[in-house]
């Protein structure tokens, strides 16, 4: 057998481009002629377009061409729906997706009403500025839940009112669980707004070639495959006249998911109409505007227990905010809906949500994508269980936790892939006990926490658990082919964004082929190369393109077992690959490498075998059922500082259990990045709107992005409980690590506060929203006094 | 507005002279003037680090600065570290230790650093994080940057020793 490398800490193949400065970023295309656009945008949240006077900018230094909606044509069609809603019985949905130029009206600030296309940017952005638009304004509609209550002057005329949705789903008989309960606690709980804010921002180059009739596009998009797909039906134009190229990418989350976002219609048309190639490229001031946002929700939740704190039923009814429209359909708050299920058996369910349009940024996944919110609702809950009945934390969770003999587990509700939401496999106890263990969790509560509050700090220790959905379908696919060189080619439809696909599949491939992982190329986001599959999104890269990768890898070994088998002229389980070549096992001097063998799969002279195909090369495809469902435990210790109310983190442990791991250097990176990313979310990050829904801190100074002074340091562990639902029985990973911090943050901080029996209910949080959340305790305040 | 200024400058070692407009950004002149694009521009505002380049060997952000200040100063960018098509200990030590994902912050991370570690040979786990809290990454967490950093702090630390040592005995 070949040398094992996939469950290996591999090095990255795509370090040492990027190291050097070599990687192409899309705003790196530069091309002969390149000419560069610029977006007029809104400064209102409401407010009809009267007027739009582009004369002056026409006449503006360098300017080729200034847009408005009546300029474009058929680019003012409806941008596509991105996922419809799910088949569930008596859903409610509006759709109402954006054009790529407001005309009548806009709905929120920052919606591009007019392009301007000129030398330079430093010249479009010149001719911006003489564009003069009249408004009228109009009432805004910016908190979610007066959206709903409003009467008049909806987001969308034609509607009724500003609701873009209704879903119930329900599991067994809630009333009956309430009646029966020992104990029905009732909270409320708001998660605010958020945004990705990926280092790179937006960038889309297009290029049109009159001669050749054919539209290269590049683009920082998560699912090139899609974007070519649509820019072809928009620009008229055959699918293979179109190419885009999603190079390197710097940093994603979701928030270069959305296909489409106006500048990713308008730059490849302006390209056309200009005939010169044509560059975008976002501003950070424009990223907190024109690049999706995601949460916001305000959920009323009730539990219903037994006396020993068994769960018995929830019911949650909430409001989640869409923004202005709604081309990502229901994703996130079924994402939150399911996932608030969590690792628990819960014999009913009463979840009711309704989403409403605001006068805001359109809401799409960002790494999550609405499942922190559900798991912030549970374990909030059961944090106010353990409280009323006396339960230690760690306790009520394992009580409830669906027991390791109950797999495949049916929550009997629907999950955003429109699938059952069944867990496929899971082993939640020893995840919470190993978080536990690698804590210290009963040391600290018996002696670490007391001994430090007699010195009078404020300490407090957390531990939470959580589900991920993730690889979910429909598909991807993977193109493996041995080269003329002997190294190896892998060519898949996803996009990567850091993930470290160009050494995951390369591992895969190794291990079939018995190469090197250096000498095997990974192609990713080239629709020339391989124009099947839908994106990187919901952690889905490794489960659907890795076991398509796989599944190519293994039929290629088939193949060259076989050819070297017959030229060598032994049977073909006699044959190993090791060292990029094929050898005879028992006389390793009889080998061929996988180059000759490449040469002699495609013979340039004579006859082949009726039948024969040529080349050493495979395409397959990998479609899962459903999603297979990753989970871990994180637990914290945290410090309050006295006075300022900071916050230290003082002990960071994540367990996780993705099935399989391909490569755990890459996996525990993944978790890193997603709890600082979860440390923003949970403390740092919040979007200030003004009354207009102008955004306050719309820049990397004021909206707080976690350093290394706020990002501990983690310790990682693993459990590993395969997927039965892919060969390769692995799960995904990318958004584990950002998850759970939130209600992590709220418990270790309540225990922090327990004397003044403080109960966090709304996230973000920040020093001076915990210092008054303190003081509003009304109970033992002399505890507060004493210690601020 | 569209007056040019002539600027000689030294960008990774090599004399450069060219028209810019006044207003031009230097950010803007080293990667699409000079197109070398290693140098990444992630807020133009100063806050993320990914656009710093070291001036007169002081690392400086590029976005906030403008190309005629180049004039006769010299430049080093990402793409001026490695020599000779070998990696410098601190790009090798970032690959040893996954201190990149996206690798879109990465460039501003190393020219924080390397000015750093050669005013700091031997830091420990809270300076190194001081230095880069001026760099904003998405995507690791923070933690194999530093542990890159401080791997790279050690082993330039014993190339430096052998080569002292060397000279000592000989
Ligand atoms: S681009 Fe210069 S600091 Fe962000
Ligand atoms: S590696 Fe992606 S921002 Fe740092």
């Amino acid at each position: 057998m070949s040398v094992q490398c996939v469950g290996e800490p591999i090095l990255r193949n795509e370090d040492e481009r990027l190291l050097k400065g070599d990687a192409l970023f899309t705003d790196d295309v530069q091309l002969p002629g390149l000419l560069h656009a610029a977006f007029l945008r809104s400064p209102y949240g409401h407010a009809r377009i009267l007027s739009i006077d582009v004369e002056a900018a026409r006449q503006s230094a360098g300017v080729l061409g200034v847009y408005t909606a009546k300029d474009i044509g058929s680019l003012m069609n409806p941008a596509p729906l991105i996922v419809p809603p799910p088949p569930i019985e008596g859903l409610v949905f509006n759709q109402r997706t954006h054009t790529a130029l407001a005309s009548s009206k806009v709905r929120h600030v920052g919606e591009p009403i007019a392009m301007v296309v000129a030398e330079s940017r430093y010249l479009a952005e010149d001719a911006i500025e003489k564009i003069h638009v009249d408004f009228e304004q109009l009432p805004v509609h910016l908190d979610i839940e007066d959206s709903l209550q409003a009467a008049e002057s909806f987001v969308h005329d034609d509607l009724e009112s500003n609701l873009a949705a209704h879903v119930v789903q329900r599991r067994g008989d809630y009333e009956k669980a309430k009646a029966e309960a020992h104990r029905v606690i009732t909270r409320r709980f708001t998660y605010d707004r958020g945004i990705a804010a990926p280092i790179e921002n937006r960038c889309v180059v297009a290029d049109w070639n009159r001669m050749g009739k054919r539209l290269t596009v590049w683009d920082t998009t998560q699912a090139p495959i899609p974007i070519r797909n649509g820019l072809a039906g928009m620009l008229g134009l055959t699918e293979n006249q179109v190419r885009v190229i999603a190079p390197h990418i710097g940093g994603a989350f979701g928030a270069k998911l959305m296909a489409f976002y106006s500048e990713e219609m308008l730059v490849p048309w302006a390209s056309m109409q200009l005939e010169r190639p044509v560059r975008w490229t976002e501003d950070r001031h424009e990223n907190f505007y024109s690049t999706s946002h995601e949460r916001g929700q305000v959920h009323e939740a009730e539990i219903a227990v037994d006396q020993e704190g068994h769960i018995l039923g929830i019911k949650d009814v909430f409001i989640h905010d869409t923004g202005a429209y709604n081309n990502y359909g229901l994703t996130l708050p079924i994402n939150s809906q399911c996932c608030l299920l969590g690792l628990y058996h819960i014999p009913s369910y009463y979840s009711e949500f309704r989403v409403a349009f605001t006068n805001k940024t359109l809401v799409a996944p960002y790494r999550g994508a609405g499942r922190q919110h559900g798991v912030f609702v549970i374990e909030r809950l059961l944090d106010s269980v353990a409280r009323e009945l006396n339960i230690d934390r760690a306790e009520i969770r394992r009580r409830n936790l669906i027991p390791p003999d109950a797999f495949p587990y049916d929550h009997k509700i629907i999950y955003q892939d429109f699938a059952p939401l069944v867990y496929d496999s899971g082993n939640y106890e020893p995840v919470l006990r190993k978080a536990m263990d690698m804590i210290d969790y009963d040391t600290f509560i018996r002696d670490v926490q007391p001994r430090l509050r007699a010195e009078g700090r404020r300490v407090g220790i957390g531990i939470v658990t959580y589900a991920e959905g993730t690889g979910i379908g429909p598909y991807e696919g993977a193109r493996v082919q041995v080269l003329g060189s002997g190294k190896v080619l892998v060519v898949t439809g996803v996009g990567t964004q850091g993930q470290g696909h160009y050494t995951s599949f390369a591992q895969l491939a190794a291990q079939q082929l018995g190469v090197d992982v250096t000498d095997v190329e990974v192609v990713t986001g080239d629709t020339d190369q391989f124009h099947w599959g839908t994106g990187t999104f919901a952690s889905r890269g490794a489960v659907v393109a890795g076991n398509a990768v796989n599944a190519a890898a293994t039929a290629v070994r088939e193949k060259v077992i076989h050819l070297a088998a017959d030229l060598l002229s032994v049977s073909v389980d006699e044959i190993d690959l090791v060292d990029g070549k094929a050898i005879h096992r028992a006389d390793p001097e009889k080998s061929m490498t996988l180059g000759q063998l490449a040469a002699a799969a495609n013979p340039t002279r004579g006859a082949v075998r009726p039948g024969t195909e040529p080349g050493l090369e495979a395409t397959r495809y990998f479609g899962p059922e459903r999603g297979t469902t990753a989970f871990g435990a994180h637990a914290a210790i945290l410090e309050v500082e006295q006075g300022t109310y900071q916050i230290k983190v003082l002990e960071y442990v994540v367990v996780h259990d993705c099935g399989k791991v391909i490569n755990p250097m890459i996996v525990e990176g993944q978790v890193h990045g997603g709890v600082a990313q979860g440390i923003g979310n949970a403390f740092l990050e919040q979007l200030v709107f003004d009354d207009q829904g102008r955004i306050k801190n719309a820049n990397l100074r004021d909206f707080l992005l976690p350093t290394a002074l706020e990002v501990p340091r983690m310790k990682c562990g693993h459990e590993e409980t395969p997927s039965p639902l892919n060969p390769m029985g692995v799960k995904g990973t990318g958004e584990a690590g950002a998850i759970p911090v939130g209600p992590l943050f709220a418990q270790a901080l309540d225990d922090a506060f327990s004397d003044v029996r403080l109960e966090i209910l709304d996230i973000p949080l920040n020093s001076s929203t915990l210092w008054h959340s303190v003081q509003e305790q009304g109970e033992n305040q002399v505890a507060i006094h004493e210690w601020t | 507005m569209s007056e040019l200024h002539t600027i000689q400058t030294n960008i990774n070692g090599k004399p450069v002279e060219a028209s810019v407009p006044g207003r031009l950004l230097l950010s803007d002149f080293i990667r699409e003037e000079l197109r070398l694009t290693g140098t990444h521009v992630g807020c133009e505002h100063g806050v993320c680090g990914a656009c710093t380049i070291l001036y007169d060997g002081l690392p400086s952000r590029s976005c906030l600065m403008l190309a005629v200040q180049a004039d006769g100063h010299e430049i080093v960018t990402v793409e001026g570290l490695a020599s000779n098509g070998e990696l410098h200990p601190l790009q090798e030590a970032f690959k040893a230790k996954h201190g990149l994902q996206c690798g879109y912050c990465t460039p501003g991370f190393l020219m924080t650093l390397v000015p750093f570690l050669a005013e700091h040979p031997d830091p420990d786990e809270a300076t190194v994080r001081d230095a880069i809290s001026g760099n904003l990454c998405r995507c690791t967490g923070y933690q194999s940057i530093v542990d890159a950093t401080l791997l790279a702090a050690r082993q330039m630390r014993e190339k430096a020793g052998a080569v002292d040592g060397s000279e000592a005995t000989s």
